[in-house]
């Protein structure tokens, strides 16, 4: 019969083996590069991540850092435009990037020989991006296309947009990552090259690197392409921050939709001191107890028990540059109001507030916790996007383990602890979506027509 | 880099590829005659298990659509003396995850969990309860027939949503694919029916086990006959009709949405067709290869028409749809059915050039690797290959059937294939 390691063993793989690995190193222009070896499969994820997201941007210019994103793959004076998806899909790989409010972050996964070539044209864009005028008049209307598909017609997230322009009144995170729509019509190739001269230096981002390498092989491959690219001065970056509340907000969002749908957001904090704070790492745990399965408290008790929900959820992220937000959400049940599961939602925090956790369910959310680190072992992008989003939030990726432990160290009463502190109508924030019907049934305008 | 160079690079790539090839796939059948395939790899403690059913919403009997979506998401509610609070909870302690789905042909349930014998062992357990015992109970039928209803009349009121389910039964005019849940389908429901659904469609010899992971052939060969051995005696798989060519035509739909849908496509390849591989090869060249296809140069990079366009074959047990699609700005959806009509008939025409044709080749045997550098993606792979009953070297043989593909046998298979006066176009939200 073949070894069946204990889990102790178990849990040294998910967190030695992965996250001993990673090596660094500091180019001389103030470029981070940072490797993981992963032998599995002769693959490698290449991602170069700016410290630049939709919060760096001012007003009347929102949507700048993801449209200079879409800007990236049109071409430098030696890969013109469309050359740099050309040569990735030739070299057999898969490339796009995205843009978050914290950060700008481009890949490719390809077979790993050709990691080289993925240097070079990252590199190459990195500091002689040729933004013509023409390409980005084009450009420009695709990404009005993408608000388009992804919000104009999309009534929940309509709402998140708006919720988050009604939550936040001070700091960018009110601001949508694609843009208003307005900016975006009045957006020029001039915006574009602002944005990219303030916030594309080799000072302001970072390399991951995740896959069948040597991370010794890397650092000089790094080393070659990135290397003699000049560091520049960056843009003071201002705090913003955000006052406290002082009162719960409301808003409605009317749009063409059958389910009505609430939104409840609560200001948190997130993790600044890894080591120090307690507080992020029992919001975490909350989430899991209220929404991290099946037959956590929120679908067990709104959907299934008191048949008040269809759905309903909670989410929140202890990883973030600027302020922290715990969300609540749920449609009702046909025949149910918004209020009343405004009122259910509610209900199950106080629970939380007067009877804390039990036992059992904390040791359910850190058993899910243990096995989704060794789950991520199995893909590449995905160790290499956990190490990303750390670093963009500004932790460093080697303390990844220490998280897991302070998470693993959470206790009922600080779970409880927290409910009681933060889930307070002075820092809430409610939305809901007030279903509209079509202005007609859809049916066919004309009767189907035969075409020759 | 000069021609030279290029040709060398490439023979170099595609010969690595050669080498390494697929998976070491291994096949057998349960006692209660489950087609099982397997691959042993101990490189992470994980097991992934997906086991298949032909039980996908085409075996719906007429007047119970919407029945498949909901037997399988009724299936984890109950079982073996278990409610759904029970087996959720065992799952979530174990750190185990069900998922899975129903597409046309299949529904599948997926089992991913740790692979030490005190994790492992009662994960199985609950997928065998699951599979062998599900009890449907009243209540959480009622309740989750509601939650499908409320869906479905929220998804009506999508543009997008709209134009996939008039395109769909426009294509499919008599057959099963084009038969669509409706509200009133669905609400008309009864607890009896997804019993007969599960009864008649679940069955041990329609069934395939895919397995990945760190098991031995022994141990995952007990696991096949475990999970098997108390499925429904279901009659085997009685196949699908074969679908008629729709007559062609165009259907329009008002919506207030800000954007236009616009589908346009037929009935066009079976699972195991060998026209699979000239037609894989050349739509990558009309819409297949993300961002460097025709279809995006010409309708997103030159005129900024879509944010998102695309085209591909959706292999079935039955003909499957070929299908072009893109979102275009209220007010030019003509304009973009015009340019993305004369794409397609100009790719009809010429087929791809020596340059598109060798550009298709080098991705698609060059990301091979892609395709399987996890677990989960092998997962993926074997467990198609077991469903539509494909050959075991199919991986392995992937690289040379793209390599072999030329000019004239994509413009041949494309002509046989997309017969244009059958293609059947959908407008939603274009006025």
């Amino acid at each position: 019969m073949r070894y069946a390691p204990p889990i102790a063993l178990l849990l040294a793989l998910a967190t030695t083996a992965a996250w001993a690995n990673p090596h660094e190193r500091l180019l001389a222009n103030g470029l981070r590069v940072i490797v993981r070896e992963d032998h599995r499969a002769p693959t490698v994820a290449h991602m170069v991540w700016y410290r630049a997201g939709s919060m760096d941007e001012t007003s009347g210019r929102t949507g700048v850092a993801h449209v200079l994103e879409h800007m990236m793959f049109k071409g430098t004076p030696t890969a013109g435009p469309g050359e740099f998806n050309r040569r990735v899909a030739a070299a057999g790989g898969r490339d796009n990037a995205f843009t978050s409010r914290d950060y700008t972050a481009y890949f490719q996964q390809v077979p790993k020989q050709k990691l080289p070539e993925m240097m070079q044209l990252e590199a190459d864009r990195m500091r002689h991006l040729s933004l013509d005028e023409k390409e980005f008049a084009q450009e420009i209307k695709v990404v009005m296309e993408e608000r388009r598909l992804r919000t104009d017609d999309q009534p929940q997230a309509l709402l998140y947009e708006k919720l988050n322009a009604v939550a936040f009144q001070v700091h960018p995170y009110r601001v949508p990552i694609i843009g208003w729509m307005t900016d975006l019509q009045n957006m020029t190739v001039t915006d574009a090259r602002a944005w990219y001269e303030d916030w594309y230096a080799p000072n302001n981002a970072y390399v991951v690197v995740v896959g069948d390498v040597d991370h010794q092989e890397v650092f000089r491959l790094a080393e070659q392409h990135y290397g003699a690219l000049p560091a520049r001065t960056l843009p003071v970056r201002k705090p913003q921050d955000e006052p406290s509340q002082a009162g719960t907000r409301r808003l409605t969002v009317k749009a063409p939709a059958d389910l009505p749908v609430v939104m409840m957001a609560y200001k948190v904090p997130v993790i600044r001191n890894v080591e120090q704070d307690v507080d992020p790492y029992a919001l975490e745990m909350l989430a899991a107890v209220l929404a991290g399965h099946d037959a956590a408290r929120l679908t067990r008790h709104l959907v299934r028990e008191q048949r008040l929900a269809v759905s309903a959820g909670a989410s929140y992220d202890s990883t973030a540059r600027g302020p922290g937000i715990f969300h609540l959400h749920g449609a009702p049940t046909v025949g149910r109001s918004r209020a009343e599961l405004e009122a259910g939602l509610r209900a199950e925090l106080v629970r939380v507030q007067e009877q804390g956790v039990s036992a059992e369910e904390l040791a359910r959310a850190k058993a899910q916790l243990i096995a989704s680190q060794i789950y991520k072992l199995d893909s590449i992008f995905a160790q290499a996007m956990e190490i990303g989003q750390l670093e963009a939030a500004g932790i460093p990726h080697t303390m990844n383990r220490r998280i897991i432990d302070k998470l693993q160290e959470v206790s009922s009463e600080q779970v409880q602890a927290v409910a009681r502190k933060y889930f307070s109508d002075e820092a809430l924030t409610v939305a809901e979506l007030d279903p509209q019907p079509l202005p007609q049934t859809p049916r066919p305008r004309s009767p189907f027509v035969p075409r020759h | 880099m000069t021609p030279c160079k290029f040709l060398l690079g490439f023979c170099l790539l595609l010969c690595a590829q050669l080498v390494q090839a697929g998976p070491k796939i291994e096949r057998w059948q349960t006692a209660a005659g489950t087609r099982v395939l397997f691959v042993e790899d101990h490189s992470l403690p994980i097991v992934d298990i997906q086991v298949d059913f032909a039980a996908g919403a085409a075996r719906e009997p007429a007047g119970k659509e919407g029945v498949a979506g909901l037997t399988r998401s009724l299936i984890d509610l109950g079982a073996d003396g278990m409610d759904e609070t029970q087996i959720a909870s065992r799952l979530a302690d174990l750190g185990a995850r069900l998922s899975g789905g129903v597409d046309l042909d299949r529904t599948s349930v997926t089992l991913r969990t740790l692979s030490m014998a005190d994790k492992r062992a009662p994960a199985f357990e609950l997928l065998r309860a699951i599979l062998n015992g599900p009890t449907f109970p009243a209540e959480a039928f009622e309740r989750e027939r509601a939650r499908s209803l409320a869906a479905l009349r929220e998804a009506l009121t999508r543009p997008d949503a709209i134009a996939s389910k008039t395109f769909w039964a426009a294509m499919y005019p008599a057959h099963p694919y084009g038969r669509q849940a409706t509200p009133e389908s669905v609400a008309a429901l009864l607890r009896a029916d997804i019993l007969a659904f599960h009864s008649a469609n679940y069955g041990a010899r329609s069934a395939t086990v895919a397995i990945v992971g760190d098991l031995s052939r022994a141990e995952a060969e007990a696991l096949a006959e475990r999970l098997s051995s108390g499925l429904p005696a279901a009659s085997a798989d009685t196949g699908l009709p074969v679908p008629q060519l729709p007559v062609g035509g165009e259907q329009r739909i008002a919506h207030p949405a800000a954007q236009a849908h616009l589908l346009i496509g037929l009935p066009a390849l079976k699972r195991g067709d060998p026209d699979f591989f000239p037609l894989a090869v050349g739509n990558y060249s009309l819409g297949g290869g993300g961002f460097v296809s025709r279809l995006v140069k010409e309708v997103r990079d030159k005129r900024g028409l879509a944010y998102s366009v695309h085209s591909y074959f959706l292999p079935l047990q039955q003909l499957g749809p070929f299908q072009i699609g893109l979102q275009t700005r209220k007010g030019q959806a003509d304009e973009a059915l015009r340019l993305t009509r004369s794409v397609l008939a100009a790719f009809l025409e010429q087929g791809p050039s020596e340059a598109e044709l060798q550009a298709a080749k080098q991705n698609l045997i060059g990301s091979f690797p892609l395709r399987l550098d996890s677990n989960r993606k092998i997962l993926e792979n074997v467990a198609m290959i077991a469903f539509y009953d494909l050959p075991l070297d199919y991986l392995d043989r992937y690289p040379e059937n793209i390599e072999r593909v030329t000019v004239a046998e994509i413009q041949a298979a494309f002509a046989r294939r997309l017969p244009v006066e059958h293609l059947v176009t959908v407008v939603v939200a274009g006025d």
